[in-house]
């Protein structure tokens, strides 16, 4: 099954927390805030992608449509 | 006598400046609407496959077809709610407020027509409660219905709201009519699933009703019997800037940009640039006026008609003055909800600004464009998107003078001339007054 991180742009306070939870997706623009790299997941980014939706509210992960 | 084969003005027809046009009047030029088939399933409902073979597409802005929108709405559980969205945030545009004020029964007929092939029991009008006339307007179409209080028409309600750009926006605007600010909400849940009063919304331009007005009486091959394969029927437009009588227009789709310039009465000295679209939308440079408004040709400069703007910026205008005021403009008017707003739309507006100042630069010329693609499609709504749009084609078009002013800072027009309009400030400027004519 396939899945995409979303931020919700709106709840979204620039921490920066999830960037820091799953470096290898999540990178911070120019104000703190975060940019997805889109892409397939490996079992083992999953788990970090987990551990990112598990620990920030604003990150939440969607099924493809 | 119903509206002859083709004639043309169609929505504009028999429009008199500055009066209201009575139901009584409405029904002698366009006819009655006949609802007598509007029994079936809203899916398969005759009118829907109308407005499909019509090729209607919204009016609001993104011109998404209407047919498909109707349809998900059709296809929710629970009793809808139609909404005529005649907010018109956008200072650029006059044509809903003249469909408001002087033609409002054709609206109300589109909005009714939508209401009933849906099973809906309630329509609500929202317009902007401080627009000149358009309250007694308003109040005074709803009262003139005859349809009132009939067992199985919908019930009619105008909703006046506190006018911003952004109350338009079609989350916003449920917010608004459900009591709360008006500010966007995260998508889903779309207005199509659950909106006004938690119940599906159809959300439409209020010239996208008045378009379904005239499809009711006279179907999809006579609306496509005016204007191009690719841009059916005709449509409204707002005609700005250096020309010498602005105004709205209506015209067939695809008509060149000169023609609805010349329409305006032509222009007033030599133009610079042409903005298409509105503050959401496009420059191009001054030769763009011999496009066709057709959805593929403006796609080719990566430009929509949108809610259907054309500004003619001309000769003594400065672009970068101009672009800088209306995204500061756009900045403020954002909800200050989502971080590209915040703090991207502010880098972009600061940046801009600084180019017509004449002390100390910081050096962030450079980087506009790049924050312009960093703001695109991160917000919760498309305000970002629209304003770097409009940045980014306004920097392509007016390189040379970005250039310069990055370089020795503000020039003489910056200073004293403000030629686009945008809704709480002043023009630096005398405009000429605006007529609102068919042409
Ligand atoms: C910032 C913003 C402002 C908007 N303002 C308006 C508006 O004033 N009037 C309008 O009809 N649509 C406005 N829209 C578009 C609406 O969200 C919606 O798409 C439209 O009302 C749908 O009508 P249509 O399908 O008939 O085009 C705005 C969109 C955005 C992103
Ligand atoms: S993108 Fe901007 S205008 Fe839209 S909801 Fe977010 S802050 Fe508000």
């Amino acid at each position: 099954m396939s899945r995409q991180l979303r931020i919700d742009p709106i709840a979204c306070t620039g921490h920066g927390l999830c960037a820091e939870l799953f470096p290898e997706r999540i990178s911070l623009d120019d104000w703190g805030y975060p940019l997805i790299e889109s892409g397939e997941l490996s079992a083992e980014l999953s788990e970090h992608a987990q551990r990112a939706v598990a620990s920030v509210s604003a990150v939440a992960a969607k099924r493809h449509r | 006598m119903m509206l002859a084969a083709q004639q043309f003005p169609r929505l504009l027809a028999g429009l008199v400046p500055g009066a209201t046009m009575s139901f009584a009047n409405h029904q002698l030029i366009h006819g009655p609407m006949d609802l007598s088939r509007h029994g079936r399933a809203a899916s398969e409902h005759p009118l829907l496959l109308e407005i499909e073979r019509a090729g209607l597409r919204g009016y609001g802005g993104a011109g998404f077809p209407s047919a498909t929108k109707i349809a998900a709405v059709a296809a929710q559980q629970g009793r809808p709610v139609v909404v005529i969205n005649a907010m018109e945030g956008e200072s650029l545009s006059g044509k809903d407020m003249l469909l408001i004020r002087h033609l409002p029964h054709l609206v109300l007929d589109g909005a009714i027509a939508i209401a009933m092939a849906l099973r809906s029991d309630r329509i609500l009008l929202a317009f902007d409660s401080g627009a000149a006339g358009a309250r007694r307007a308003v109040e005074r179409a709803i009262a003139e219905r005859p349809e009132r209080g009939t067992p199985g028409f919908p019930e009619i309600v105008g909703a006046p709201l506190g006018a911003a750009y952004l109350t338009g926006q079609e989350t916003a605007l449920v917010a608004a009519l459900n009591g709360k600010a008006a500010k966007p909400t995260l998508t889903p849940p779309y207005p199509f699933e659950r909106g006004v009063s938690g119940r599906p919304t159809l959300i439409s331009n209020t010239e996208t009703f008045a378009q379904i007005a005239l499809i009711v009486r006279h179907g999809a091959t006579w609306f496509r019997g005016l204007g191009s394969e690719r841009a059916p029927g005709t449509r409204l437009v707002t005609v700005g800037g250096a020309v010498a009588r602005p105004r709205v227009v209506e015209v067939p789709g695809g008509t060149t940009v000169r023609r609805l310039l010349d329409a305006s009465g032509g222009v007033t000295e030599s133009l610079q640039g042409l903005l298409v679209g509105g503050y959401a939308g496009t420059w191009l440079p001054p030769e763009a006026i011999d496009l066709a408004l057709d959805p593929l040709e403006l796609s080719e400069y990566g430009a929509s008609l949108g809610p259907g703007i054309v500004f003619a910026l001309g000769e003594s205008a400065c672009p970068v003055a101009e672009v800088a005021a209306a995204t500061a403009w756009l900045h403020r008017e954002s909800a200050g909800q989502c971080g590209v707003c915040i703090n991207g739309l502010g880098a972009i507006s600061a940046a801009l600004l600084e180019l017509c100042d004449d002390g100390y630069h910081s050096g962030s010329y450079g980087e506009i464009e790049r924050w312009c693609g960093l703001v695109s499609g991160r917000g919760a709504c498309a305000l970002p998107d629209g304003a770097a749009a409009f940045v980014s084609s306004a920097m392509a078009t007016f390189r040379a003078e970005f250039e310069q002013h990055a370089r020795h800072g503000h020039c003489d027009a910056c200073l004293d001339r403000r030629v686009l309009p945008l809704a709480g400030q002043e023009l630096l400027a005398p405009r000429p007054s605006r007529r609102l004519v068919a042409a």
